[in-house]
């Protein structure tokens, strides 16, 4: 049995009056891959927004590698890697100097960071690449970039808001299959935010998020058993009343 | 460790922003050429035009192209303080503000970290400005030019924290250029860059009350001063205190449960 990573505790929150998240509850374990599937605006970002302390709710709850998001901030952040829906590299900068910025902020020493990126980049065959201007990548490589900044300090919980949003099919399908080995391989905690269900391998836990309320949860089985589906697409319709994308 | 780990992520934020300057040639030529056009074309104008007596901290009569200097200096701060915080509203539309703001440090030192690294940018333009200055003829005592980096650090300390609260209020690129149209150039003529407050009082009492009280005013006389190795006291203070005062309201404005992030719901 493997243990929580990330816990989420009846989180809510509003925008102004407007509800965006309501009693929002669950884990997500080490060495697993959980699909947070919900269609635009479920409140699948600003779960992201939250877990990452962009925003700050006073409602419910988040502990990350067992530290409150709120009370130990700086430490559960340092257990965090974050992949965002947009890119966030700098464009004027090279591959090389993206990671560094990153090292450095995780106040890794220049050794340590040459060795990082060498064994992060080798792992997603960008090590040639790492003088190149991230201008002149393209969207598939500029992920796996964003994705090799994001375990550089070793991260116990990876968080990616729909990293292949805008990729090719084989672009799409090589980081799907990376990430769901480097759950198992790593022992990370993975939370992977999408509203594509080709993405869930049959090993996962899914949350389905619809209009901020969680729908369903648990493994694939135990989803498509809740809803009476066959297909994890038609449970995903079921729940969120065929509004999915 | 920690404070290893502060050292390492400030000179990482410093070293990113110096790089990004000298990678953007644009940026740094067109931060140079306002003031320039000021000095070589608009002094030059306004030279007959404005008899300035003695003041201090000038010993005898000047020409107008040396008063106006350090004004331009406080110009080139001005501009590269609000500069710095266009960047942090298109770094949040774009993204990147997001990775500095997630890393596992406080978010005041994070803050503070980039306001460090826009006066350094800050402070190698006024260089920059000072030495094409020199050609021209306008030249400082030697040990002024020493004196003057202490100022240089704090004025542009001060207008990078204004320009830091400013951004933690604004929530889209277009609202910024509103925003530059009301806070620069109100700042920038509403004190004693272009003339000296004698000057505006015997105008108009209201605009050298407003000037007065102008944290630019008292920035571009912290430079004035040093920049002739005198130490101007009364400037030193209120850009202290103006310092101290636009630092917790940004750090409040991007405080996640008290500021105004949450609210515009954007970050």
């Amino acid at each position: 049995m493997n243990s929580p990573a990330l816990t989420i505790q009846n989180l809510s929150f509003a925008y102004g009056n407007k509800p965006a998240l309501d009693q929002v509850s669950f884990t997500v374990n080490s060495g697993e891959c959980t699909l947070l599937l919900g269609p635009n605006g479920a409140g699948k970002s600003t779960l992201f927004s939250l877990i990452t302390r962009l925003y700050d709710s006073h409602h419910g709850r988040i502990s990350l590698a067992g530290f409150d998001i709120k009370k130990q901030s700086t430490q559960a952040l340092a257990r965090l890697g974050v992949v965002f829906q947009q890119t966030t590299l700098d464009m004027d900068l090279s591959v090389i100097q993206n990671l560094r910025y990153h090292c450095a902020l995780h106040g890794l020493s220049r050794k340590a960071a040459a060795s990082r990126i060498q064994e992060e980049l080798e792992r997603l065959n960008m090590f040639e690449r790492r003088f190149e201007s991230v201008r002149q990548l393209n969207g598939g490589h500029r992920r796996r970039v964003e994705i090799a900044r994001a375990l550089l300090h070793k991260p116990s919980v990876l968080l990616l808001d729909e990293p292949t949003v805008g990729l090719d099919i084989p672009s799409r399908q090589a980081i799907v299959d990376y990430v769901h080995q480097l759950a198992v391989d790593g022992n990370i905690a993975v939370l992977w935010a999408s509203h594509l269900t080709d993405e869930i391998y049959p090993q996962d836990r899914l949350v389905i998020l619809h209009k901020g309320i969680i729908r369903a949860q648990g493994s694939v089985e135990e989803v498509l058993k809740t809803t009476s589906a066959d297909t994890v697409n038609k449970a995903f319709y079921a729940l969120t009343q065929g509004e999915a994308s | 460790m920690k404070l290893l780990h502060f050292w390492r992520a400030m000179w990482g934020i410093i070293w990113r922003e110096l790089w990004r300057f000298l990678k953007q040639k644009e940026r740094f030529i067109s931060a140079l050429v306002r003031p320039l056009i000021w000095l070589f074309v608009f002094a030059a104008g306004f030279r007959s035009a404005l008899g300035l007596a003695i003041s201090p901290p000038y010993e005898t009569y000047i020409l107008y192209e040396v008063y106006i200097t350090p004004g331009l200096i406080g110009m080139i701060q001005l501009f590269n303080g609000m500069q710095s915080s266009l960047s942090m509203v298109y770094d949040r539309e774009m993204g990147s503000m997001r990775i500095l703001m997630v890393s596992p440090l406080p978010r005041w030192f994070l803050l503070t970290s980039k306001l460090i690294a826009g006066t350094a940018v800050s402070v190698l333009q006024a260089y920059v400005f000072l030495l094409i200055a020199w050609f021209y003829e306008i030249e400082a005592p030697l040990e002024g030019y020493l004196w003057v980096l202490p100022a240089l650090l704090m004025a542009g300390m001060m207008l990078g924290a204004l320009g830091l609260l400013l951004s933690s209020f604004i929530r889209q690129l277009e609202n910024f250029a509103g925003v530059m149209n009301f806070v620069i150039f109100p700042l920038f003529f509403l004190s004693t860059a272009l003339y000296p407050l004698w000057k505006l009082k015997e105008s108009s009492e209201l605009l050298y009350t407003l000037a007065y009280y102008n944290p630019f005013s008292q920035a571009v006389e912290l430079i004035r001063f040093a920049l002739y190795g005198q130490f101007n006291l009364e400037a030193f203070i209120y850009v202290s205190v103006a310092f101290v005062i636009f630092m917790i309201a940004a750090i409040f404005g991007y405080n996640p449960s008290k500021g105004m992030m949450t609210r515009k719901g954007g970050a």
